[in-house]
């Protein structure tokens, strides 16, 4: 692993991204991968390949299976068919190189822990065992301690939450709470992120903020992200690709190529429109609400 | 049982050589050192996990265990962890964390609870030791500890702590962010039984001071202080210890020259303590404000 330099270093070096063995395409790779749930297929047959520091949205309607891809990624759930490889690896659960942002976690006012340790957690949460301060002194573990809280507070300051990082987490608001679990996320220095609708749970302004943070992260570090979003809207200046998931099957490209009629038709096959509205915002008008029936759709296009 | 010669005076070296004069209360001070450790460290995590619900399930569960153990012989602090571990699995096969657990499991529970000090009383009833051990196991009789009673609180401490120092950095993340713990493989099931086997053996012993309604002192009302005052988890369940600690010695030593008992003590010195830091958190709120609206109109 020549990687590891997430640190505070500028830009990273070009000559980095050669040497790296992995090369740049294939960070993660679907081979014929399906998915199934409860017998029912999500998805079948996909060809995927995720490429290093690359920042995609997944869109779908609901029940579609977009948190299912990301656990399929963590290695939570087993394949029905193909093969998926992570960092050139077959994907394995607990791999400290992928950072996970699970759904709509917010703490409640009962939590009396502090956003650090939320942090530290992402680092320290793994292990078993206590280290005793005088015995960690003893054998020399002392410089690794400090190494580790360095990095706690290089991911805080990664997402800018330095200013309330050491207050009870359960006080913060909803924008703070999920920038210190994006940093919990960050912590491993991993080099896939994967974050569950974000989002969904903040206002315009941090939606936006947000957006803006997490595309900084993936150029800055190159950090492959994926994100499950409601709204592509937000994401849309900071986007590489979209990936489209409908009736079991992908389509991915850029926004342009992917969120406009005739994809979108072709992929859920029922007449899909798609207006621009005059400041640049996507509306999709008549996506199915899920794909596990078919209801009558309300086609209100023009 | 605290006798009423003993008196106290204002030679403190003197009192502290009165209350160690007597073997049941080295033996008391020794087995509410090793319990309060227990209980303060255990609590945090009961506290943080919201399954104060759990714990005192196991309690009343207990009972009838050890007034089973009475019943046929055995020995009632033996009648106690078994009990309280079997209530534990129990619990865990029900749905572990009381968070997740449904309405339908908390009535469940509660009927099993009340159903369980029925049995209890029945059996105390049946051994025609009525008054005396319903009085032991309801309210503690940590004055009554025999040596064997203390070599078993040793044994029990030493297997309860040395588990929760194996677990405690998975079992906070567990407990506090499951999702990611989970994905970044840690067997998050099997902490929740883990940590309920260990809440069986802090309930067991600290039944045997505070007996089973008294539990939430040593159990909830240390460590929920403590996470009203610091919000790092470190420092929080070594204060948590200290503050358990404190209340049963206080207790001990208060009641040593009292005719009261120790349960009001220990408990009363919880209640009291816990209901300054509210208070105190109270006020520094409000002077936070304050001085918030003043520079307002400062700079306004």
């Amino acid at each position: 692993m020549t990687h590891n330099s997430m640190g505070f270093d500028p830009v990273m070096p070009p000559l980095d991204v050669a040497r790296n063995s992995l090369g740049l395409q294939n960070v993660i790779q679907f081979e014929h991968v399906g998915v199934q749930r409860g017998g029912r297929v999500l998805w079948s047959d996909v060809q995927l390949t995720v490429g290093r520091g690359e920042f995609i949205a997944i869109l779908g309607p609901n029940g579609a299976g977009k948190s299912t891809l990301l656990k399929a990624i963590l290695g939570l759930l087993p394949l029905s068919e193909g093969r998926l490889n992570v960092l050139g690896k077959p994907v394995r659960r607990g791999n400290p190189a992928v950072g996970y942002l699970p759904q709509r976690r917010t703490f409640g006012t009962d939590v009396h822990v502090q956003g650090r340790e939320l942090v530290r957690l992402g680092l320290e949460g793994t292990r078993w065992g206590v280290p005793l301060p005088v015995l960690r002194r003893l054998w020399g573990g002392g410089r690794l301690a400090r190494e580790e809280r360095r990095r706690v507070q290089q991911a805080i300051e990664m997402v800018g939450a330095t200013a309330y990082a050491n207050r009870p987490i359960g006080t913060l608001s909803g924008g703070e709470q999920q920038r210190l679990l994006i940093a919990q996320a960050l912590v491993t220095r991993p080099r896939i992120l994967l974050l569950d609708e974000p989002l969904d749970s903040l206002d315009l302004y941090n939606q936006q903020a947000v957006s803006a943070l997490i595309r900084h992260i993936s150029q800055e570090y190159q950090i492959t992200v994926l994100l499950v979003a409601h709204d592509v809207n937000p994401l849309l200046p900071y986007l590489d690709r979209v990936l489209y998931i409908g009736r079991g099957q992908i389509a991915i490209g850029t926004p342009e190529s992917v969120i406009n009629s005739e994809t979108l038709s072709h992929l859920y096959d029922s007449p899909i429109d798609v207006l621009r509205t005059q400041d640049g915002r996507l509306i999709v008008v008549g996506q199915p609400e899920s794909v596990t029936y078919h209801p009558h759709l309300n086609h209100r296009g023009h | 049982m605290p006798t009423s010669d003993v008196q106290f005076s204002w030679n403190l070296v003197f009192d502290v050589q009165q209350l160690f004069t007597y073997h049941f209360m080295q033996n008391a001070f020794l087995a509410g050192m090793l319990i309060a450790l227990i209980a303060g460290s255990v609590g945090y995590f009961m506290v943080l996990r919201s399954q104060s619900f759990a714990g005192h399930t196991m309690a009343q569960v207990g009972f009838a265990g050890a007034s089973g153990a009475l019943l046929f012989g055995g020995s009632p602090v033996v009648g106690l962890l078994v009990s309280c571990i079997a209530a534990a699995l129990g619990i865990g096969l029900l749905g572990g964390r009381s968070s997740q657990t449904s309405w339908v499991h908390g009535i469940a529970i509660g009927t099993i609870q009340t159903f369980s000090m029925g049995l209890g009383i029945l059996f105390l009833q049946l051994s025609h030791s009525y008054t005396e051990n319903v009085y032991a196991i309801l309210f503690g009789a940590v004055l009554g500890i025999s040596d064997q009673d203390v070599q078993l609180v040793v044994l029990t401490t030493f297997v309860t702590l040395a588990g929760l120092i194996v677990i405690a950095r998975p079992l906070l993340f567990a407990s506090i962010d499951p999702d990611v713990a989970d994905a970044r493989g840690v067997p998050v099931r099997l902490l929740d039984y883990a940590f309920l086997i260990l809440l069986a053996f802090a309930v067991a012993q600290s039944v045997q001071v505070v007996g089973v309604l008294l539990i939430f002192g040593l159990l909830v009302t240390p460590s929920a202080i403590a996470q009203q005052v610091t919000c790092r988890p470190g420092i929080a369940v070594g204060l948590s210890i200290f503050l358990a600690l404190f209340f049963t010695w206080v207790g001990l030593a208060v009641a040593y020259f009292t005719p009261y008992p120790v349960g009001f003590f220990i408990t009363g010195l919880a209640f009291g303590t816990y209901i300054l830091v509210r208070l105190f958190r109270v006020g520094r709120t409000m002077f936070v404000r304050r001085r918030w609206f003043q520079r307002q109109r400062v700079f306004g």
